[in-house]
């Protein structure tokens, strides 16, 4: 006669294990990364446009429909765009989660947050992507005087 | 010579002085709200706050509450915010206080108040225990000690020190709004397990910190390390857990 060995479970099973989510690791080390560069962004990009050259005189819409045209200038500020609104969105995400108490209206602020998050990026994309400094059918005297009249 | 004698004897009467204790109580069985009462002792330059609240209890309003129990900085039952910061009432001397203005008294922050300064620890405690404190390892127990270098102990001695008196986690603003969050001390916990080198736990408690509430929510406002009142330098601690996880290596 044999007899079967019951099968039966570990008396103390570890804490149940949920899969590793490492969210708030990622989005932490996010904070720190794109902090850093940042700073880069940042500084580069008001010293260019405000310490060389005629400075800040030279600001005007050709100068910035000029630096549009350089695919460096336009991948500069695609990045400081991406960068600088995913940075303070997650900051803010983290306040909101600090301090809103009540689920719901934890709930309603991130979308409000999201939402304006998710605008700014899709708007400021398409921007920088589809500058066109003399659109063809626009009246003469607001276009910069570069564009040659049709 | 007859002054020579007498010098130290004046020298060594203790100066007294008046000082108004401005306490934080709450009955809940007759109030509401806390409230604010005021009590004004003679106390010597050797009293503490505690001996100033003993005074007060065993003399004037025998229905004050607190706790304390050893009264010399270990056993940390007396945790209270005093004067706005957190501190053991036994390790705070009066004279190190302005006396010129009343001493304020209240319970310790983010946790529901019972009484007077008691406040209830559960949650606190549930935050300690979820780190599983303990020693845990794998195969058989060995016959003689497990053994540890000076160094391998030296690792994680700053975090060995605390008390659970509750000063750093109700010090925490994370901790006064969110009461998931499982506080400094629960990390501080986590640390002496998890940079002990006979220690085999240390994924798991490391994936428990891991968690949204874990350290990801400090923000390292450095109140918990200003807070200790046994000087542990608990943010460095968070962060050691944070970089432990970040890295994967211990």
């Amino acid at each position: 006669m044999t007899t079967v060995a019951p099968n039966i479970p570990a008396p103390r099973s570890p804490r149940r294990l949920r899969g590793r989510t490492n969210t708030e690791l990622y989005s932490w080390l996010f904070m720190r990364a794109s902090g850093m560069l940042l700073l880069i962004l940042v500084f580069t990009h008001l010293f260019v446009n405000l310490m060389t050259g005629d400075g800040i005189n030279a600001l005007d819409f050709a100068f910035v429909a000029g630096k549009w045209a350089d695919p460096l200038w336009q991948v500069w500020d695609l990045m400081m765009l991406w960068l600088a609104m995913i940075h303070g969105t997650n900051g803010l995400r983290t306040v909101i989660n600090d301090y809103a108490e009540r689920d719901q209206l934890r709930m309603w602020l991130k979308v409000g947050l999201y939402t304006a998050t998710t605008i700014t990026v899709v708007l400021g994309t398409l921007v920088i992507f589809t500058f066109d400094p003399c659109p063809p059918d626009a009246a003469a005297d607001l276009l910069p005087s570069f564009c040659q009249a049709p | 010579m007859t002054a020579v004698a007498e010098a130290p004897a004046a020298s060594s009467v203790v100066p007294s002085f008046q000082v108004t204790v401005r306490l934080r109580r709450f009955n809940p069985e007759s109030d509401t709200e806390p409230r604010w009462e005021d009590h004004t002792v003679t106390m010597h330059g050797t009293d503490r706050v505690l001996d100033a609240l003993h005074k007060i209890k065993w003399e004037i309003d025998g229905s004050l509450t607190f706790r304390r129990s050893c009264a010399h900085g270990i056993c940390g039952s007396d945790a209270m915010r005093i004067n706005g910061r957190n501190r053991l009432a036994c390790k705070t001397l009066l004279k190190d206080l302005p006396l010129d203005k009343p001493i304020t008294v209240e319970p310790i922050k983010g946790m529901t108040v019972l009484k007077d300064l008691v406040v209830d620890m559960d949650p606190f405690f549930e935050a300690y225990k979820s780190i599983m404190p303990f020693l845990i390892t794998s195969g058989n127990e060995p016959t003689r000690e497990r053994r540890q270098s000076p160094e391998e102990r030296a690792r994680y001695d700053d975090t060995t020190k605390c008390i659970m008196c509750a000063a750093c986690t109700s010090s925490c603003p994370i901790y006064w709004t969110d009461g998931q969050y499982f506080g400094p001390q629960a990390i501080v916990g986590a640390h002496r397990f998890i940079f002990d080198s006979r220690d085999e736990g240390a994924e798991q408690r490391l994936e428990i910190l891991n968690d949204r509430d874990g350290v990801w929510r400090c923000r390292t406002t450095f109140n918990c390390t200003d807070a200790c009142p046994r000087g542990i330098e608990v943010t460095k601690a968070i962060q050691e857990v944070k970089r432990a996880l970040l890295f994967r290596r211990v």
